[in-house]
């Protein structure tokens, strides 16, 4: 799977601009899908149809990365830049953005890197232009940070591991199901990170009965972190709140029973800032019980995203685990 | 001009009725059929006047433009006659003092006053003022006095006339509310076009208070595309000494189209839409820098399973105050590039 979440990682897609990560998603499930479309605001809807007599499922997991759009090149040929989703300020100062066509930039900002910038106003990136006319880039591109995969001992890092490890565990469940009663809908969404946009709009199409979103969660055990009780490899994270959603009671208990039924670890996970794209979906229509399978992540939002691959694996088998036998709680 | 009376009209959020009127005068001999739907949104259809060169094109085309502006409304009297208010939509404190206003469907004139410079001191200039300090003076004496000219709850607009300020070069007008009543005149003028599409029309309520009309509007109507016209930031006034940075928009610099704003990433199909047809037919636009802000396409793009959605701007400068300035050069270009660039999405929206 390690393949897989390499290159779904590495792939560019910030919010809006998902097409090459959707691209990936879909060769890799053409094999098995009932059905593959692509929708308006560029959703990708899977189908996995069941053998009769279960629920309709919809699974959301968010295509879409934090990035950066450019706003203006000025005279030396410096591009200022506006972001695209929630950036983490201090970590862009040297580090590197890449744009849809592979253009490579450096991040930097007008107080000399030291201190870091104040705001995202202070920052620009420099492509190795020396005016306008020699830009590589210009005022709408798109760029996301380019970081690469890499293992470290048993965790995983990168950049997008939001959500892309969302996708790679969806994407995994889909392959892995065998014989399952439910109609599943894999929904690869776009524009989670600026407001959940995507999955409104699907959850509106497929009007599903209950639905799951798989997105990374921060955790509570790095040195002095905000009190959370949510660590890396202590498997995959059940959601019962966050920001933006209370996760529904039943959803809850039918993660926690299949965990339990399979004998995975498993951790309750409450969020006070920050939300998922169930956010937007349990609204949607009459309303949909909703709930989310989260991965633990460290570092969320900056170019070093992690994760414990062992929760990855789990996750996984829990998903394939509530989606192939009859939804009940 | 339609643009004029536009500006003058009353309509802050929730009270467009009067801006509804001019604009169901203007455009009810050039379509089919119209409605007022719950939240006062004036819905108008022109039917396709001719076939479909594209089976595949869009069949449904829906514009918007947001009758209401940013105001006040009434929240109470003091015993000395003056009113309470509450800001409607978002508008700088700073704006408010000393401006003079209209309260009230009897439209009572007003000022919003403040404590002149000889009491303030120097240290007091410095600061903003504390708005609780101010109110709005009808020139009543009493509360009972003021209770008979305006009641709780009235609209306040700012007494602005609308001007043109230069008859050549950019042609540069000032008045209020001219985001977004200069949507409104655009779109009233596209509906003299004739499509290959129907084009439904919507003029509609409560953007400045959260996109509000839009988001029914959008969802009855269930339109193929989707394009909010709208007055959009222009801040091309000197900037800080030595920091080479770029306005969001410039004044005379043609319509601006957007990549997105606060509310929406464009439809990129959209975007290309109109800055090929603005190439192709020679009318000068620029791109909108820097997201700030939303428009009716925030709410329009999430409708029922999503709608390709894009935004069309005139630059304003010193939007959401009691006075701005558009250009009526940008104006003419943006009326000029929306109905070329609806002709050519009677060939269908390229991937």
């Amino acid at each position: 799977m390690k393949d897989l979440i390499k290159k779904l990682v590495e792939a560019f897609g910030p919010s809006g601009y998902e097409d090459q990560v959707r691209a990936i998603i879909q060769a890799e499930a053409a094999g098995k899908a009932d059905e593959i479309r692509t929708d308006n605001l560029g959703n990708l809807i899977v189908l996995k149809k069941g053998s009769g007599g279960g629920e309709r499922i919809m699974i959301s997991a968010h295509m879409d990365e934090i990035g950066l759009m450019v706003s203006y090149i000025d005279k030396k040929g410096f591009a200022r830049i506006g972001n695209i989703g929630g950036i983490a300020l201090a970590t862009l100062t040297g580090s590197r953005a890449r744009f849809a066509d592979g253009t490579i930039a450096v991040l930097y900002n007008e107080k000399d890197g030291w201190m870091g910038p104040g705001t995202l106003a202070e920052c620009f990136i420099d492509t190795g232009a020396t005016s306008p006319e020699d830009s590589p880039v210009k005022v709408g591109d798109v760029a996301c940070i380019h970081r690469p995969f890499e293992e470290l001992g048993g965790r995983l890092v990168s950049k997008a591991m939001d959500d892309r490890i969302g996708c790679a565990v969806a994407l995994q469940a889909l392959l892995d199901m065998a014989e399952s009663p439910n109609d599943v809908y894999f929904v690869f969404s776009t524009q989670e990170e600026v407001g959940c946009r995507g999955a409104m709009v699907a959850a509106f199409g497929i009007e599903p009965e209950v639905a799951v979103a798989v997105d990374v969660t921060l955790t509570g055990d790095i040195p002095l972190a905000k009190p959370m009780s949510v660590e890396l490899g202590k498997g995959p994270a059940v959601k019962v709140k966050d920001a933006g959603m209370l996760a529904h009671p039943g959803v809850k208990k039918w993660m926690v029973a299949t965990a339990e039924k399979l004998a995975l670890p498993y951790q309750l996970e409450v969020l006070t800032g920050g939300t998922t794209d169930a956010y937007t979906i349990q609204t949607s229509r009459d309303g949909i019980a909703a709930g989310c399978l989260s991965i633990p992540t460290r570092y969320v939002h900056s170019p070093s995203e992690m994760v414990d691959y062992n929760d990855v694996l789990n996750s996984v088998k829990l998903l394939v685990g509530m989606l192939s036998a009859p939804v009940s709680w | 001009m339609l643009l004029k009376e536009l500006s003058e009209a009353r309509g802050v959020s929730g009270n467009e009725a009067a801006v509804r009127e001019l604009l169901l005068k203007a455009v009810e001999n050039t379509i089919d059929k119209h409605c007022i739907d719950a939240l006062g949104n004036l819905l108008c259809l022109k039917k396709a006047r001719k076939p479909a060169a594209n089976p595949a094109a869009p069949q449904k085309v829906l514009i918007t433009a947001h009758m209401d502006e940013v105001g006040l409304i009434i929240s109470g009297f003091n015993a000395d006659g003056t009113l309470r208010y509450e800001k409607v939509g978002g508008i700088d404190n700073r704006m408010l003092l000393s401006k003079q206003v209209l309260v009230g469907e009897k439209a009572v004139p007003g000022v919003i006053g403040y404590r002149p410079i000889h009491l303030i001191g120097r240290s007091g200039i410095e600061k903003v003022a504390d708005m609780s300090q101010t109110a709005i003076d009808i020139g009543a004496s009493s509360r009972d006095a003021a209770a008979k000219l305006v009641q709780l709850g009235d609209y306040v607009t700012f007494r602005t006339s609308f001007e043109v300020l230069t008859e050549d070069g950019l042609r540069t007008a000032k008045g209020k509310a001219l985001d977004d009543r200069v949507g409104c005149a655009e779109l009233a003028e596209a509906l003299e076009g004739e499509y290959a599409f129907d084009l439904y029309a919507a003029f509609t309520t409560q953007e400045e208070v959260g996109l509000r009309g839009a988001r029914v509007a959008g969802y009855s109507i269930n339109p193929d595309v989707a394009v909010a016209l709208e007055g959009t930031v222009c801040d091309d006034l000197p900037k800080e000494r030595d920091r080479d940075l770029s306005p969001v928009t410039e004044l005379g610099k043609g319509p601006a189209i957007s990549f997105r704003d606060g509310s929406v990433i464009c439809d990129r199909r959209l975007v290309t839409l109109f800055s090929e047809t603005a190439e192709q037919q020679g009318i000068p636009y620029q791109y909108k820098r820097g997201a700030v802000g939303g428009t009716d396409a925030g709410a329009l793009h999430l409708v029922r399973e999503g709608v390709p959605a894009a935004v069309l701007s005139v630059p304003c400068r010193y939007i959401h105050a009691p006075v701005s300035i558009v250009s009526l050069q940008d104006f003419d270009n943006a009326a000029r590039l929306l109905k070329a660039a609806l002709t050519k999405l009677e060939g269908g929206l390229e991937a």
